[in-house]
């Protein structure tokens, strides 16, 4: 891995973990989370709803497939930091471009390794997701005070990710069909766009703060309001655009889209204690009685007790109960918290995209 | 779906012996389901006939059989029991099997029972390879294009359309018996008939071959409601054309991304679904890795030796809720068992890496084939796990119980040999990589030979890199605690570190300890920590955060059996598990080590706590510093626990039971002999050579045929009976490394004498023995392989009385307390001492299921300090029979001959149980997968010794009705009066002996073998062809009088089943009924 570099993991609760460098020699904080798929890795540090956070992950053994050319689900790593208990340097797949630790060096980002990653996430678990910091560097140790007061002066839930994360300027993605739907953008997966286009819909990707009339001038079949990162509760923006768009079109919303369609009725949303990252929740179809295992990522959940009258729960969770999904009793509206577009994870779910284009005929 | 409450009483059918390819894992999953469907209010009736097992207590199913498991006595439960349904899908594919043949028998139809879980057709589906290639055709999953060959002529059709080679998979049989690979027509025929003759239906499946594929594994489970998820995924390190019985593998994949991943996992889904399994598969996956190309391979629609894998590497309890599923519960129905509070419908998310290595049987049978392929020879398996690769890997090797605690071997002669060793794997195969390494060879090159993936061989690099830090450090290592911690989170013991750096383990441990390098312990828990866990488990690591947090209660540690290996069964996990029950009921925290994933010892709720670590010294004490216990203990485990006894004491452990001094003197021969002259106990003449010259001096001293046993093996060959100077010589010189520290230990063989041991229980008052065990072979067969009878039919009163009173003194004067057993040799009227050995032997469960008496836990509390008087008064006196039989591993490993001998060969055994010697014998021999029929032909060929009981023995037979057959020189001793069938020795041309067999014309095959080892013989021909024909074969003269008397039992009377707790009520009533 080049010259060993060395790295620090400062938490907000005055916890340090020494550990080794990898990716960038850079210093950055982010929320401290983690996430329990042991593959996926490609993935989920490009993964737009990472962004502002550091991710831990529970697997001890990361990058043995090396990083390919095409599981990306955005165009950059958007972590802030990435903590592992084994990077390899020596992966093996045919798909294989290069080492993770150059990937990260590549986008700049730090990463540490050689950490006791499962004691890491055993705090996350007991004391709840929590500000961090990570620094990597190769001369002089930095200053540990300087980087718990950088954890601490971060204060995630006050911060607009999906400003950053959102596209800047509509994007189009044209197939034979006659369906198109307009996406808006809080920080979308590649893949979200993928399953869409597979099925013969045309997609138009417009940045988050579009207006609802903007949209409507698009006279799209349905709207799809994406997954992105942190505290929905920022996003009265968007809240707002769906209120009107949901009266008009049929709609889905994905994760943050899912908590946004709530905040747009009026409902609520509060955090959980350390979110839900993995590839292995198990989330039960409410009127059909299945349980699907799902890909999550998510650090908020839907309060059901402030939903309108007119939205009905159609998932939960069923390891802690929260909901995941839930539709308009009347309107052509409906959401998931989890990721039926997978990547990393079960591809269990992607009929909720067939359901989507059902409901645009 | 909540629980169909229709079902009041469900038949569970377990495995029957150890056999290579069904091990203890279907006790494991028998005994979790037994567990699951009672805590539900259900009746549950068991039948098994190993008695070896936890799932035929008493405790964990209501009603137990211990009956052959054959489709008439399986009937004759049904008929009897009436259950409302059947769960087969525990019991490996005996128990498929048994239930299929009720099944098409229409038996299950008539008494009104329902095959509850998976379905009849599901089974049929994923069994008959015609019809699972159907329906992958129809579900669009990629199979290999294969035929289902009923004849050699469909077979060489298929082949003239397709290349060799091609893999042979017979349809409905075990651990790839009968299957193989064809290189050429010929090969194809003779495989075929082979294969045939193994498969339940005549069929063999002949595949294009995907051999050097990576081979991948699913445990998937499905509801009735259709819900499904993957317990785990594998990879098998060795490649397509292993067995992935055979195939070192690793928990989770390491090499799959998450598309390769998803893309195998998603196929699983659908295949289970349209399979329409209602529990637990596991599915086969060969990927190409450089094209991302792959096939499904074949399916289990059962538990399997994956699954109890598969179980114990994610802590998910894959039976438990399988059994669930089969009275009706939805996944998400059933708590997640570990965490408690949530749901079984989820994937164990692992944070740890598993790896799983065979333990195969060729130390114990170095004539054997030792190249591993499609067909399994391995009888266990062992586990491990650790935060990397390289420490799960090293941690495994440490774990297999073959006296090595690195990689490292010197014994490769050349380069040569260890790049042999690489392409064609054999059980070297990883020793030979690590040499390769050493050598300089390129990971590629290595990666290309073996068709393992190069990631696997760049892990093994990496040890090789530190190992030579280590090296460079030598005793500087101590300083350098930076390197020091990285060796032990890479795995390296510290015996090898010691090696390494030209010191001694002990000298490791003070120096790593002194520079506070210590193991921590994490936790399995199935969710890679993101919940609470309430009844995890733990393995060592070298990290931060310590999680085991010992609680400073009364507690004791039981110290585990390991791999199940010849010599080593599963009778010692039985015991050690009883020994945990013993510690509960005594309101002490029972602690097990162990690292056998196939075993109810390391499943979550066998103790209150587990370890899963290696039985090293080094892993052992660190638990037992860590979790200081009031005592351990070492009796239950084997040799693997007893040798542990001296190394732990020495540091400072507190043993429970029988003390060291105990020990030793039981273990030292010398120190044996001088015990028994003060007791004036008689034991056969024997003396210790410590050279050439001694060794041709005290045989001559104490006379041929002698017993020599090496305290140090070099060809794998051990103990040997002896009958001349020129055969001793040889043994030496081919065999044996002799030397001052390495003495040969020679015993005057008795001959004509019968064996008989005793197992008992003593405290330190007196000693209670549960019974005599008299030996059906006469004594020079090992006591593991002989079949025995309790209570005994030939020893008169008086004889028994001295076995008891010489039992009472040796117990006494080792000052044993717990089990002990005494194994015995008496020659006309006069009982010499063999060995006593101051813990569990393997006739323990036998005999407790025999008497009702459960020593194992006995002797745990006794060793907890209670008393005898507490639990049994006398010996009890059996009002009726039960004979244990044995199983060998012949037909799996070739090259073996069917000679029994003082080294232990078989894996595993059987107990029949009824009013009289000659039909209870006849039950184990059923048990025991013989086919003894009660009639037809028999085939007789005796030794020049044995001829003196041909005609009393023809005699027997041909008026029990059976055509006797014999070649000329038996015939001869045969005499006149009695017909007999002259046949052709395998050298007078054909047709003769083996053609007879191998065609099918003969029922039962009675050879007793020479003396000496010659696989160049007539006899060794004969037994081959018995073993690949599946004739039964008996090698001993005494064993053929008995089953002729068994034979003539059951004509006169018909044999009839009952229940364990039958016997027990006639055993308290003091008759039988």
């Amino acid at each position: 891995m080049g010259k060993e570099k060395r790295a620090l993991l400062v938490l907000r609760d005055g916890s340090i973990f020494p550990g080794k460098g990898f990716g960038a020699e850079a210093t950055s904080v982010g929320e401290l989370v983690f996430n329990t798929s042991f593959c996926g890795y490609q993935e989920a540090l490009t993964d737009p709803s990472y962004a502002g956070q550091i991710l831990t992950a529970t697997y001890p053994l990361i990058g043995n497939y090396g990083v390919n050319g095409e599981d990306f689900e955005s165009d950059r790593v958007q972590v802030s930091g990435f903590v592992a208990r084994e990077v390899c340097d020596k992966p093996f797949h045919m798909k294989s471009k290069e080492t993770l630790d150059r990937f990260l060096e590549r986008f700049d980002v730090p990463g540490i390794y050689d950490v006791d990653t499962r004691a890491v996430v055993r705090k996350i678990r007991n004391f709840g997701v929590m500000s961090a910091c990570v620094s990597v560097y190769s001369g002089k140790q930095p200053d540990r005070d300087e980087l718990l007061s950088k954890a601490r002066k971060l204060d995630y839930s006050k911060i607009d990710f999906v400003e950053m994360v959102t596209t800047k300027k509509r994007k189009e993605y044209w197939v034979d069909g006659n369906k198109e739907v307009v996406l808006i953008d809080c920080g979308v997966k590649t893949s979200i766009i993928r399953e869409l286009l597979g099925r013969n819909i045309s997609v138009v990707s417009i940045p988050a703060r579009t207006s609802a009339e903007e949209i409507l001038s698009l006279e799209p079949d349905g709207i799809l309001v994406s997954n992105g990162p942190g505290d929905p509760a920022l996003l009265s923006y968007v809240a707002k655009t769906v209120r009107v768009l949901m009266n008009k079109l049929p709609l889905f919303g994905i994760c943050l889209g899912h908590q946004i369609i709530a905040h747009a009725v009026g409902g609520k949303t509060f955090k959980l204690k350390f979110g839900h990252r993995g590839g292995n929740h198990p989330v039960k179809d409410l009127e059909s009685g299945r349980v699907y295992i799902t890909s999550q990522n998510h650090g908020y959940a839907v309060d059901e007790r402030s939903l309108p009258k007119e939205f009905t729960v159609t998932h939960r969770n069923w390891n802690d109960l929260t909901v995941e999904g839930m539709k308009h009793r009347e309107l052509p509206v409906f959401s998931v918290q989890y990721h039926p577009e997978a990547n990393p994870g079960p591809l269990d779910s992607t009929y909720l995209f067939d359901k989507f284009l059902e409901s645009m005929k | 779906m909540p629980k169909r409450k229709e079902l009041k009483k469900v038949l569970v059918i377990g495995s029957g012996p150890i056999v290579i390819g069904q091990a203890a894992e279907f006790d494991y999953s028998g005994s979790q389901a037994c567990t699951s469907l009672k805590e539900e209010g259900v009746k549950v009736v068991l039948v098994n006939s190993n008695p070896a097992t936890i799932q035929t207590d008493h405790e964990i199913a209501d009603i137990v059989y211990i009956e052959p498991l054959r489709p008439g006595f399986l009937a004759k439960i049904v008929e009897k029991e009436k259950p409302d349904g059947i769960i087969g899908t525990m019991g490996g594919q005996t128990g498929l099997n048994l239930t299929m043949q009720l099944y098409e028998r229409g038996f299950l139809k008539q008494f009104g029972v329902e095959v509850l879980g998976t379905g009849v057709n599901a089974i049929e589906t994923a069994s008959e390879r015609g019809k699972f290639a159907d329906l992958m055709h129809r579900i669009d999953e990629p199979v290999l294009d294969s035929v289902a060959a009923n004849s050699v002529e469909e077979a060489v059709e298929f082949a003239k359309t397709h290349s060799y080679p091609l893999i042979l998979r017979p349809a409905y049989t075990l651990g790839g018996s009968g299957g193989g690979v064809a290189h050429d027509e010929n090969e194809l025929a003779e495989k075929m008939k082979f294969g045939m003759r193994l498969s339940r239906i005549g069929q063999v499946l002949i595949e294009e071959s995907v051999i050097g594929w990576g081979e991948f594994e699913y445990e998937v489970m499905r509801d009735g409601k259709g819900n499904c998820i993957t317990v785990c995924n594998m990879e098998n390190i060795d490649p397509m054309g292993i067995h992935t019985g055979e195939s070192i593998v690793v928990a989770p994949s390491q090499t799959l991304s998450n598309d390769d991943h998803q893309m195998l996992r998603s196929a699983s889904l659908k295949i289970i679904s349209a399979l329409g399994i209602e529990g637990g598969c596991n599915i086969q996956l060969a990927l190409n890795q450089e094209t991302g190309e792959y096939y499904v391979i074949e399916v289990n629609p059962r538990l399997s030796r994956s699954s109890a894998l598969a179980s114990k590497a994610t802590g998910y309890p894959i039976a438990r809720v399988a059994a669930k599923i089969a009275l009706g519960y939805t996944l998400d129905e059933i708590p997640n068992a570990i965490t408690k509070k949530t749901p079984a419908s989820f994937e164990p998310a692992l944070d740890y890496v598993v790896v799983k290595i065979p333990r195969w049987p060729f130390d114990k049978m170095p004539e054997a084939d030792r190249r591993i392929g499609t067909q399994m020879k391995s009888t266990g398996e062992v586990m491990a796990i650790g935060r990397n690769f390289e420490e799960a890997l090293q941690k495994a090797v440490r774990s297999w119980e073959i006296k090595k605690s690195s990689l490292s071997d010197s014994s490769f002669k050349s380069l040569e040999e260890i790049l042999e060793h690489i392409k064609n794997a054999t059980d070297m195969r990883l020793f030979a990589i690590y040499a390769a390494i050493k050598q300089g060879v390129k990971p590629e090159k290595i990666a290309e030979l073996s068709g393992i993936n190069v990631w696997f061989i760049d892990k093994m690099k990496n040890i090789f890199e530190i190992e030579k830090e280590i090296g460079k450090a030598g005793k500087r290592i101590y300083k350098n605690a930076g390197l020091l911690t990285k060796a032990k989170k890479f795995g390296f013991s510290d015996s090898q570190i010691a090696s390494l750096v030209g010191s001694q383990e002990i000298e490791v441990r003070r120096g790593r300890k002194a520079a506070g390098i210590k193991p921590v312990y994490k936790i399995v828990d199935t969710c890679a920590a993101e919940f609470e866990a309430s009844t995890p488990y733990y393995y060592s690591t070298y990290e931060d955060e310590d999680e085991a947090n010992p609680k400073g209660i009364r507690k004791v540690i039981v110290i585990g059996g390991g791999p199940i290996r010849i010599g080593q069964g599963i009778e010692f996990d039985y015991c050690c598990c009883h020994a945990s029950f013993a510690l509960r009921e005594e309101g002490v925290q029972s602690i097990i080590i162990n690292n056998n994933p196939e075993t109810v010892s390391t499943d979550f709720d066998a103790s209150d706590k587990l370890y899963f670590e290696p039985l090293a010294f080094e892993d052992v004490m660190n638990v037992i510093e860590k979790e200081e216990p009031d005592g351990v203990i070492v009796q239950f485990g084997g040799q693997t626990s007893i040798n542990l006894a001296m190394p732990l004491a020495g540091e400072g452990a507190r043993i429970l039971g029988t003390g060291i001094e105990g020990i030793d003197i039981a273990e030292d021969r010398e120190r044996f002999r001088k015990l028994l002259n003060e007791l004036g106990i008689p034991q056969p003449r024997n003396g210790t050579a410590r050279s050439f010259e001694d060794a041709f001096e005290v045989a001559e001293r104490i006379g041929y045929p002698i017993v020599v046993r090496p305290s140090y093996v070099i060809a794998g060959r051990g103990m040997q009976i002896v009958y001349n100077a020129e055969e001793l010589s040889r043994y030496i010189r081919e065999a044996v490394d002799v030397s001052g520290k390495r003495p040969v230990l020679i015993d005057k063989y008795v001959e004509d004498a019968i064996e008989c041991e005793i197992d008992g229980v003593s405290d330190r008052k007196r000693l209670f023995i549960g019974g005599i065990m008299e030996h059906i072979e006469k004594a020079g067969i090992h006591s593991g392989d002989a079949s025995c009878v309790t209570p005994s039919i030939n020893l008169s009163r008086e004889i028994q009385k001295k076995l008891v009173d010489y039992s009472r003194k040796i117990a006494s004067s080792l000052k044993n307390i717990g089990a002990i057993n005494i194994q015995f040799a008496v020659q006309r009227n006069k009982v010499f001492v063999l060995e006593a050995n101051p813990r569990a032997s393997r006739t323990i469960p036998y005999l407790s299921k025999a008497t009702g008496i459960p020593l194992a836990k006995i002797a745990t509390k006794i060793a907890l300090g209670h008393e005898l008087d507490e639990y049994v008064g006398d010996t009890p006196k059996l009002p009726y029979f039960a004979v244990k039989s044995v199983v060998f591993p012949f037909l799996k490993l070739h090259g073996t001959d069917f000679v029994l001998g003082p080294e232990m060969k078989s894996t595993g055994e059987s107990m029949g149980i009824d009013k009289d010697f000659g039909r209870a014998y006849y039950k184990a021999l059923l048990g025991a997968n013989l086919d003894i029929h009660t009639g037809g032909r028999v085939a007789i060929s005796l030794r020049p010794d044995d001829r003196k009981h041909a005609r009393s023995l023809a005699k027997e037979f041909s008026m029990l009705g059976f055509e006797i057959l014999a070649t000329d020189g038996t015939s001869k001793a045969i005499g006149e009066g009695i017909p007999v069938g002259i046949v052709k020795k395998v050298s007078e041309g054909e047709p003769n002996m083996k053609t007879k067999i191998l065609g099918g014309e003969i029922d039962l095959v009675i050879n007793t073998p020479k003396k000496g080892r010659d696989s160049m013989t007539d006899g060794f021909k004969i037994r081959r062809s018995a073993v690949e024909a599946n004739v039964p074969c008996i090698t001993s003269i005494e064993a053929a009088f008995g089953i002729a008397e068994a034979i003539k039992s059951v004509k006169e009377n018909s044999l009839t089943i009952e229940p364990l707790g039958y016997y027990m009520r006639i055993l308290k009533g003091g008759r039988c009924g």
